[in-house]
């Protein structure tokens, strides 16, 4: 096979991931009608963000998505975070930088509720989420990746893949259980396995699918992990260093992929200890420094910035 | 009376084993019926040399089947809790005690003065006891777990054990000896034990659809069978059919967590054994999971217990020693947790060898070697070896003391199995968390995808991805 046929092999399966993107949020809303259990529906149309391509309204929250105000956080003596305020664009690659022990990571735990801050609030499209648990966080279309691949490494891929997608049928237990409303459950796996497929496709890892995923190498797991987060239909992710430990190439591969999920509208914020690659790939910079945030700008911005130069660049190098 | 008819009984056994095997998987089917078949034959073989009648040999034809049902069952139980949701609990005992009580409660028939209890019950049909121990036992994890699950795993086993000798001590205590509910007078007895003067549970069972009277009949025609010709066959053919009805309960957990193993709940279950956050962080509300899974395997549990003890005719509060709990344990390690096959494999193997058969074993030697008596003491039974080369006073010593060393070889048994295969006998298997087969779809669209997909097939090293990465940096 050769280079070119491969390449646009590749492009046949972005493009059917987004077309499994749109198809399958409708079965979501048409899930949630059904759900008597009372799980909110989420995932608005307004929300998703295909539609808002198209409608950009003038709205902050609209243009803004995550905004996060005055954040603190201490443990025990040390301040963690200290009034950190910024907000991430719709659309955009935002990159979280700093040196160690900045607080970026703490700043991320708050943000997805693994933490609950002393003070401060974040709001997601607009809405508080502020000390929710983690997992209506994600249900809110706000998902998060971790910093050392956190693969299910005695599931398969594939059931890793199956895992994601927010309110199966199936995850109540007496439809799983009861004959005949069982077929539902399955009829919707059937639908979920293809999108699964497809995303498996487009991050080209097809052929490790039914492979348990504590085989893979890291790289591999990096691009399980965001394969996984995407079928949340998330709305925002946070790449919480996504490419510490992976090799160049596939670097490249994954900076790929997330440039192009960007283009399809998603919304990045990645912490990253990479200069380069952050200067390199993110319209927008937030700086912290010692839990505040120091600056925030276009690449370029910060570079000429000396108290990043001296904080950051000229500090710990 | 001949070993033909010894014989009859047992395919009369398969056939019943048969009908749960045929739900097992085709792979696994044939090993479990080599187990089963392998103890039933050492149990008949043993029951030859010991020169069992045709009465003996039924009757521990049908104490074995029960013993491999309860172990099955509350090994299936537990592996929805450790198997599946990673859920250490080791109190699995304190829930059977709450349902076989609560069952007692409910079921047991109204005090009357001079009758032959001590005290009575709610008065109500068995199968509503039945229903009301399991519920209670599922409500009573619900407590247990709602602490506890927001706590590291390891706290949730202090608590359940904790949870378990509670409940026994609760049970021991004149508090609950005796009081009032409903205008009744209930109670559970106290150290005394309970005495479950309901209706027999087979009896029950078969008057719900008016079978009784063609059961009796059976049981008549069954015991003046040609050469069976068996006084009073009633006890026999209650237990052998007892037996059959555990089996069908096997089949119907087998089911039951075979269905919400493979399946999108079952999956959420897995995840949280292996990474809670993870499974958080994908939107799982993993509490309301695991408490689910949670009460599901307690529920269980109490049903293991009632079926245990429904037939025992009393029950004491001592029964519900932690011991159990670690037998539970042991099955479900030998069988391997995660897999259900495993469970039930587990189950038969630990009550047909190491629960049961030390017993056996001893009564065979017993039968086969030189009578003498067992010494009284170490000393006595090991100096004849030194003395005149003569081991026998050791062995009947050793033999003697086999109810004390069946602990000790369980728990080298353990040693063993968790050195050589920590991951049990069908562990190791992938039982893939899905209602469906995950393979790709054959309506598949995007060919050209596939095709890529086969050429990193084709190089299929770890950095199969480097090597497509590299090709697209051009």
């Amino acid at each position: 096979m050769s280079e070119s046929e491969e390449t646009t092999g590749v492009d046949d399966a972005s493009q059917s991931v987004d077309g499994g993107r749109t198809e399958t949020r409708g079965e979501t809303d048409g899930v949630d009608e059904r759900d008597e259990t009372g799980a909110e529906p989420t995932t608005t149309d307004a929300q998703s963000p295909s539609t808002l391509d198209t409608d950009a309204t003038g709205s902050e929250t609209g243009e803004y998505p995550l905004r996060v105000e005055n954040l603190r956080k201490t443990f025990g003596g040390i301040v963690a975070v200290d009034d950190a305020s910024f907000e991430v664009e719709r659309g955009t690659l935002t990159g979280l930088i700093g040196p160690n022990g900045a607080g970026k990571s703490t700043t991320f735990n708050l943000i997805t509720g693994m933490h609950t801050p002393d003070e401060g609030r974040v709001l997601f499209n607009g809405e508080d989420i502020t000390g929710l648990p983690p997992h209506r966080v994600a249900d809110k279309g706000l998902v998060r990746t971790f910093q050392i691949a956190r693969e299910l490494s005695e599931m398969t891929v594939l059931e890793n893949m199956m895992l994601a997608p927010k309110h199966q049928r199936g995850e109540a237990l007496w439809r799983s259980v009861t004959p005949g409303v069982r077929d539902d459950v399955v009829r919707q796996e059937e639908e979920l396995l293809e999108r699964a497929w497809e995303m498996l496709d487009f991050f080209e890892i097809d052929h490790l699918a039914e492979e348990y995923a504590g085989n893979l190498s890291g790289g591999q797991r990096k691009l399980l992990e965001m394969a996984r987060a995407l079928l949340t239909d998330p709305d925002m992710l946070l790449l919480d260093e996504p490419f510490a430990g992976v090799n160049p190439s596939l670097e490249h591969r994954l900076l790929e992929h997330v440039h192009e999920l960007r283009e399809q509208g998603y919304t990045f914020l990645l912490v990253e200890h990479d200069m380069d690659l952050i200067m390199q790939n993110c319209e927008h910079v937030i700086v912290m420094h010692q839990g505040k945030v120091l600056t925030e700008g276009t690449p370029s911005d910060i570079k000429q910035n000396e108290q990043v130069v001296e904080a950051y660049l000229g500090g710990n190098v | 009376m001949s070993a033909n008819n010894g014989g009859d009984a047992g395919p009369a056994n398969s056939g019943r084993v048969n009908d749960v095997i045929t739900r097992l998987r085709e792979g696994d089917a044939g090993l479990i019926l080599l187990v089963l078949g392998g103890i039933y034959l050492a149990y008949i073989i043993s029951g030859v040399i010991l020169g069992y009648q045709l009465r003996g040999q039924l009757n521990s034809i049908a104490a074995l089947t029960f013993y491999i049902g309860v172990f099955a069952l509350l090994a299936l139980a537990l592996n929805l809790h450790w198997g599946y949701t990673g859920l250490f609990n080791i109190g699995v005992v304190g829930f059977m005690a709450v349902g076989v009580y609560v069952m007692a409660l409910v079921s047991k028939p109204v005090y009357t003065p001079g009758g032959a209890a001590q005290v009575g019950g709610l008065g109500l049909p068995l199968w509503v006891g039945v229903l009301a121990g399991m519920l209670a036992a599922a409500l009573f994890g619900f407590i247990v777990a709602l602490p506890a699950l927001r706590l590291r795993a390891d706290y949730l086993a202090i608590v359940t054990i904790a949870m378990s000798e509670i409940v026994r001590f609760s049970f021991l205590s004149s508090e609950f000896q005796q009081f009032t509910l409903f205008g009744n007078q209930v109670g559970f007895g106290g150290g005394s034990g309970l005495i479950l003067d309901y209706t027999q549970p087979l009896e029950a069972f078969f008057r719900t659809f008016g079978l009784w009277d063609a059961y009796l009949g059976f049981v008549t025609a069954f015991g003046s069978f040609g050469p069976l010709n068996l006084n009073n066959p009633k006890p026999i053919v209650d237990s052998l059919i007892y037996g059959g009805v555990l089996l069908l309960f096997i089949g119907a957990y087998y089911w039951l967590l075979k269905r919400t193993g493979e399946s999108p709940f079952g999956r959420v279950l897995k995840a949280i054994r292996e990474d809670e956050d993870v499974a958080n962080a994908l939107g799982k509300n993993t509490n309301r999971f695991k408490i689910k899974s949670f009460m599901l395997g307690c529920a269980l549990m109490g049903l293991a217990g009632i079926l245990w003890l429904a037939v025992q005719g009393a029950v004491t509060p001592n029964f519900f020693r932690p011991r159990i709990t670690f037998f539970v344990w042991i099955a479900l390690i030998i069988g391997g947790a995660g897999s259900n096959t495993g469970s039930v494999l587990g189950g038969a193997i630990f009550a047909g060898v190491l629960y049961q058969g030390p017993l056996y074993l001893k009564n065979v030697l017993e039968a086969v070697l030189p009578q003498t008596n067992a010494p009284n003491g170490f000393g006595p039974a090991v100096a004849p070896i030194f003395q005149s080369l003569d081991p026998l006073p050791f062995v009947w010593y050793t033999l003697d003391s086999i109810r004390q060393l069946q602990l000790v070889i369980m728990g080298l048994v353990l040693i063993w199995l968790m050195h050589n295969r920590p991951e049990g006998l069908l562990g190791h298997r992938k039982e893939i968390a899905a209602s469906i087969d995950l393979s790709r779809p054959t309506r598949q669209s995007s060919t050209a995808a596939a095709d890529g997909g086969f050429v990193n097939g084709v190089s299929e090293t770890n950095d199969s991805s480097a090597n497509s990465g590299g090709q697209r940096d051009e």
